[in-house]
């Protein structure tokens, strides 16, 4: 484990922090060291773990499920190289008490290092929210090898649109709950760097979120490419708005199928779509583009945040290992009526959301039906599981439009 | 520490150019005095609690303000921000407060009888009287920067001192987290109940981390007396009462205070003070007294004067709607207060809206009558 947080120095970066791992387990690392400032004769008063302790009584969320006091008594004095403490990390959760039905996480990583830290809360959580994937003793599988896709060929009397997104950091620099400006500068810097390298059908342009002009902020709404401030308190309760808009875009390529955000959520996400139902086409420009990125952003010395146990590292927990969501736009107007629906999708793994994105309704009978999973599994695997069970889906729709049964299909195994 | 971007060593390899904010489109008063050379002199700094000047900052970066409005753009995280990170916070004072120097002292009067008048404001058109402040308990870190354990002991220390008031202050505290549902009816129809904060100004520092935890409302009986605690200030202290008799509220308020000053003491704390800033607040605009004295007065002529701006101006006074800053006035009905908090005392601050009220009551009269209130306007106090 100790190589995988060794942070590759350039001379091109101003960075000066190694943060070494000693074997393992990270120490409680760097406390602030307080420089001296005008003395005063009141100093802060600490106060035992057990007086800091928050009150998680109505909350419901993975951290909240997790975070006993013991583990809150062993982690709140550590802090990451960076600086990043626990209380930064599960502010969220603490501000957003969750909703009796939704099960948010709760916690947000700073920097890489966090889950390295912390990972005494962390690793229950992701145990929970990823299947039982346990990181100490499993590895994750990447695999960005789309030809390795078949069928990936929807009937587009169902399938209306094809998307696949996913996110990466920049290994060196904190992630959005935490980084200075000056970083987010650099991440953003680093990434439009690269993006300028593409070339052909990904040749493409960037647009600043503070020096876009109106004309332009009028087309990338029309295109429903333009991300907004975030105003979900998930969201602002991690400090992922500061100093917003400052170092945040988007950048497309000309043809509007490829399109990255630059320090929204995360340091970037990726995402390739396009109308119609040619996932494999889809997927294997995703696969493209993503690799090209990481080329280039590797011969200015940087890499992406990646490790085998926890595979691309992402702000969210939720977003580990592949980060990946493969989706589709799909009408399914018998199907989406029959009572087996849900059990199906399930069975499937897949889930469903309205055509607006997470938590919105469907409307009429559209829907957006995408992976459940994203840790333990590889890209390729991800994909595959859509497109099977997207085309299962289909299939039940047209055995209803012929007045003939379903089946629900078995469960994976394991499951 | 709320922020991620406090810790200051992971900053400091970056430049200070590097990591000066945007300020381009702002419009508050930190916006204005913020120089690269200001940041780069401030950036490695910290209170002893390890408030940074990021911290101190970070709200005024993420509103850039209005236009009309100038907001000011820092709040404090401890008492020592002010002394920290002066070379920024003292000519935002200065802009703020009427051309404070750093030089001036403050006075400080909550002495009621010092009060001339004041309870014969005419009730048919002074329809409720109020008087606010806040204060800090000295040795805990501010809303933006508490940690839980210092916000809770806060919270205790509040309750222990107010459970002791008696006579017409004796009240009763209701936690936040606790309150039935009866009792946050009863608040809320009173209009007693502070909601979580929703302003961005306000989320944006960091003041509405962990809530409910540690807040809390307390009342006296009479629902004349209230006191917020752990809201936007460590406690808010509110006298009220319906009708013009502000002479009363002032009574109430000074009395009130005095004591629960003095509780605070018999448990070995005091409130934050000192002899240039006056009560030390978390907003750089509640320095001084922090006191906000002011009425809802019925001037529906009056305020379709064209001189009416102007007869505010000269008195010191500020106008907002009945629903408090920012909203607008319903049926000619006006919140009217003091527009200044630091370099008058709490007396003087009441007396000018006294006076201030009492005069523009007579204009309204006059207006009513059909008229001039030429040779009544008021010198530029």
């Amino acid at each position: 484990m100790a190589s995988n947080f060794y942070r590759i120095l350039s001379s091109k970066r101003n960075v000066g922090i190694l943060s070494l791992v000693g074997a393992g387990s990270i120490t409680g690392a760097v406390l602030l060291r307080r420089e001296h400032v005008t003395a005063s004769a009141h100093v802060r008063r600490t106060y035992p773990a057990s007086a800091e302790y928050p009150d998680l009584r109505q909350h419901n969320n993975c951290m909240a499920s997790h975070l006993t006091p013991a583990i809150y008594a062993k982690l709140c004095d550590k802090s990451t190289p960076n600086g990043y403490t626990l209380d930064q990390a599960i502010q969220t959760g603490v501000d957003n008490p969750g909703h009796p039905f939704i099960k948010t996480v709760g916690m947000v990583a700073g920097d890489e290092e966090t889950y390295e830290v912390f990972a005494d809360l962390l690793d229950p959580i992701i145990r929970e929210r990823h299947n039982g994937y346990d990181s100490r003793t499993m590895t994750h599988p990447t695999d960005l090898d789309s030809s390795k896709l078949h069928s990936g060929l929807f009937d587009e009397r169902y399938v209306l649109s094809s998307r696949v997104r996913t996110g990466r950091s920049i290994r060196g620099l904190s992630l959005p709950p935490a980084c200075t400006r000056a970083e987010r500068r650099e991440v953003e810097r680093v990434t439009v760097d690269a993006l300028a390298g593409l070339s052909g059908d990904l040749a493409g342009k960037y647009y600043s979120l503070t020096q876009m002009t109106d004309a332009e902020q009028q087309q990338l709404i029309d295109d429903h490419f333009l991300f907004d401030k975030p105003v979900s308190p998930l969201l602002t309760c991690a400090g992922m708005a500061r100093d917003w808009p400052d170092a945040r875009g988007i950048w497309h390529n000309n043809e509007k199928t490829f399109l990255v955000w630059i320090n929204e959520e995360d340091h970037t996400r990726v995402i390739s779509m396009e109308k119609g139902g040619n996932m494999k086409r889809v997927f294997d420009r995703f696969c493209r583009g993503l690799k090209e990125v990481e080329r280039m952003i590797q011969e200015k010395g940087w890499e992406f945040m990646w490790n085998e146990k926890l595979g691309y590292i992402l702000s969210c927990p939720s977003n580990l290992g592949t980060g990946l969501r493969a989706g589709v736009h799909v009408n399914l107007p018998r199907l989406s009526k029959d009572p087996r629906f849900s059990k199906i999708l399930d069975n499937l793994r897949l889930q469903k959301r309205g055509t607006g994105g997470v938590d919105t309704a469907a409307v009429g009978s559209t829907f957006d039906i995408s992976n459940l999973d994203r840790l333990g599994q590889s890209e390729v695997q991800l994909v595959q599981t859509v497109v099977d069970g997207v085309n299962y889906l289909i299939e039940c729709e047209k055995k209803l439009e012929k007045g003939q049964d379903i089946k629900v299909p078995a469960p994976p195994k394991g499951n | 520490m709320p922020f991620g971007n406090t810790h200051n060593k992971l900053k400091m390899n970056y430049s200070s150019d590097q990591e000066f904010p945007d300020l381009t489109k702002h419009n508050n008063h930190m916006a204005k005095i913020l120089t690269p050379e200001i940041y780069s002199n401030l950036r490695d700094k910290e209170t002893p609690s390890g408030f940074t000047l990021d911290d101190v900052i970070q709200t005024g970066i993420d509103n850039p303000g209005h236009p009309f409005i100038m907001t000011v753009g820092c709040v404090a995280g401890d008492e020592e921000t002010y002394e920290v990170f002066k070379e920024l916070l003292d000519p935002v004072i200065e802009d703020r407060h009427g051309g404070y120097k750093p030089s001036d002292k403050h006075k400080t009067d909550i002495n009621p009888d010092n009060l001339q008048g004041g309870d014969d404001l005419d009730s048919n058109y002074v329809l409720s009287s109020r008087v606010r402040t806040g204060r800090s308990v000295r040795g805990f870190c501010l809303p933006p920067h508490c940690s839980r354990g210092e916000r809770r002991a806060i919270e205790d220390l509040s309750i222990q001192s107010l459970d002791v008031l008696d006579g017409d202050l004796k009240g009763t505290y209701y936690a936040l987290k606790n309150m039935t549902d009866e009792e946050q009816q009863q608040l809320i129809d009173d209009h007693f109940l502070f909601d979580k904060p929703v302003s961005p100004l306000l989320l944006a520092s960091g003041m509405a981390r962990d809530w409910p935890d540690g807040r809390g409302i307390w009342h006296n009986e009479g629902k004349t007396f209230l006191v917020w605690v752990n809201e936007e200030d460590h406690l808010r202290v509110i006298s009220m009462q319906k009708g013009g008799n502000m002479k009363e509220v002032f009574n109430r308020f000074c009395t009130g205070l005095t004591k629960i000053e003095s509780l605070f003491k018999d448990r070995g704390h005091e409130f934050m003070w000192n002899e240039h800033l006056g009560y030390v607040l978390t907003c750089p605009s509640n320095l001084g007294t922090g006191l906000r004295a002011g009425v809802h007065v019925k001037i529906p002529n009056l305020s379709k004067h064209e001189s009416f701006g102007e007869v505010l101006k000269r008195l010191r006074l500020q106008k907002r709607g009945t629903g408090g800053v920012d909203t607008a006035a319903v049926g000619g009905v006006f919140d009217i207060s003091n527009a200044d908090r630091l370099g008058f005392s709490e007396v003087e601050l009441v007396q000018m809206v006294v006076d201030g009220v009492r005069l523009m009551v007579d204009m309204e009269k006059r207006l009513e009558a059909g008229q001039a209130i030429d040779d009544l306007m008021p010198e530029q106090k």
